[in-house]
């Protein structure tokens, strides 16, 4: 694990980059990281969220700047200009739903092809997708999801990189922290290491590669 | 009866349904206000799906934190013994069957329960969020919803709008009435406040099968 500013931390993404990034509604989202995305004019991103939050909050910034050319998220319903973009053809948007999406990230972190999930079936939601039966239930077989990073944002990092987070805003951060080929991560408090005790890690150090300097 | 608004009289009938020790998740809307008519002697467990069992009520000027929040994202309180938790442990205990009941809106319900309420193609494209998986996995589903919409049935032959779920509703409460959905077919269980059956009926496009007796809902 390396210390980084936010500035080289984000200097690290190319355009057209593939990125999972916590939060929910914007709780949980490393804001630092999506405002230097902003102002380095990061483009034709791939965002994988749970939401694209709402315009001028978390990711709401990066689709008001008009970075993101696909999301693949389980709601887009408070955010207008999301919509606008989706309609207007600028974006493309897979909406995916919310336990599935979540179980996409797992699986490719954890090192599966995929997940079977009855949510789904029955629904436009299964088209173009196969289905297998299991003792007699009928579930879509769902494939694994993987980005290029993982932006993060803790409550506690230490300097190897071990992290816990905060009441609901841990929400798809541990997930995606498995899911990247690079996490960067930023965190409310940097704290000695030793300090975080290990039952109270969630997301164990060697799966993070940058923490932003506060 | 002094006259009660239609959401109000949602939100109390369904509390009833809720029980000591439950966990219970509660959708954007009319379902949200069920917590305000728990009686204070059964204790349940709400969840948010954005990771959060023992979901409180929103706090007091001034006492929020800015990482604790409900599923739409506005400020809520953790009651003493709540847990937090990522989201694939929140969606396993949706899928799972862990949540003994969830509470959801509704665009259209068809004759046998399938339920539709989370998108109108070319107007509105929200995404399904959470609400497939609750429907697929909870236990006990639950809609609560004004009956009509622009003077139109929602409860209908068949939905005309994208399912939400191949399992079908277990209940759905409105201001005219309770209906239940058990062996593929939609029963008058009760009436709302000063409802007659005949109310019922015409304001519902799907059949229903009515017994001698539909008391009306004792709020």
């Amino acid at each position: 694990m390396k210390t980084v500013s936010a500035t080289d931390a984000v200097a690290l993404i190319p355009n057209g980059a593939t990125l999972m990034i916590g939060g929910f509604m914007g709780v949980g989202t490393p804001e630092r990281l999506i405002d230097e995305l902003v102002r380095q004019s990061k483009r034709n991103l791939t965002v994988i969220a749970n939401d694209t939050a709402e315009p001028g909050r978390g990711i709401g910034k990066l689709v008001d700047a008009g970075l993101v050319s696909r999301t693949i998220a389980s709601h887009i319903g408070l955010n207008p200009e999301t919509q606008k973009q989706m309609i207007a053809g600028k974006m493309a948007v897979d909406l995916v739903p919310q336990g599935t999406l979540i179980e996409r990230i797992r699986a490719g972190g954890f090192g599966l092809g995929g997940v079977l999930t009855p949510t789904g079936v029955g629904t436009i939601v299964e088209e173009n997708k196969q289905k297998v039966q299991i003792n007699g239930k009928t579930y879509l077989v769902e494939t694994a999801l993987h980005a290029e990073f993982a932006l993060i944002d803790a409550f506690l990092a230490d300097y190897l990189g071990n992290l816990s987070y905060a009441l609901t805003a841990r929400n798809f951060n541990p997930v995606i922290a498995m899911a990247a080929d690079t996490t960067i991560v930023t965190a409310e408090h940097i704290v000695p290491v030793g300090l975080i005790s290990p039952d109270h890690v969630v997301s164990p150090a060697p799966l993070v590669d940058y923490v932003v300097t506060n | 009866m002094s006259a009660m608004d239609p959401q109000t009289i949602i939100a109390k009938r369904i509390a009833q349904e809720l029980r000591s020790g439950m966990l219970v998740n509660l959708g954007i809307g009319i379902p949200t206000k069920v917590a305000n008519y728990v009686p204070s002697e059964v204790k349940v467990f709400f969840q948010s799906e954005n990771g959060l069992i023992g979901t409180g009520p929103i706090p007091e000027q001034g006492m929020g934190h800015r990482l604790l929040t409900d599923a739409g994202g506005r400020p809520v309180t953790a009651l003493p013994g709540a847990s937090t938790f990522d989201s694939a442990m929140s969606f396993g205990l949706i899928r799972g069957g862990h949540v003994d009941i969830t509470v959801l809106g509704a665009l259209q319900v068809d004759a046998h329960g399938l339920l539709a309420n989370w998108m109108i193609p070319g107007k509105m494209v929200p995404g399904m969020g959470g609400a497939m998986d609750l429907v697929t996995g909870a236990k006990r589903v639950i809609i609560a919803m004004q009956h009509t919409a622009k003077g139109k049935p929602k409860i209908v032959n068949t939905c005309t709008l994208p399912l939400t779920s191949a399992r079908a509703v277990d209940l759905v409460v409105s201001e005219l009435a309770v209906i239940e959905f058990t062996g593929g077919r939609a029963t008058l269980r009760e009436r709302g406040p000063g409802v007659s059956v005949e109310q019922v009926i015409a304001a519902t496009e799907a059949q229903l099968a009515i017994s001698d007796q539909v008391p009306e809902m004792r709020l």
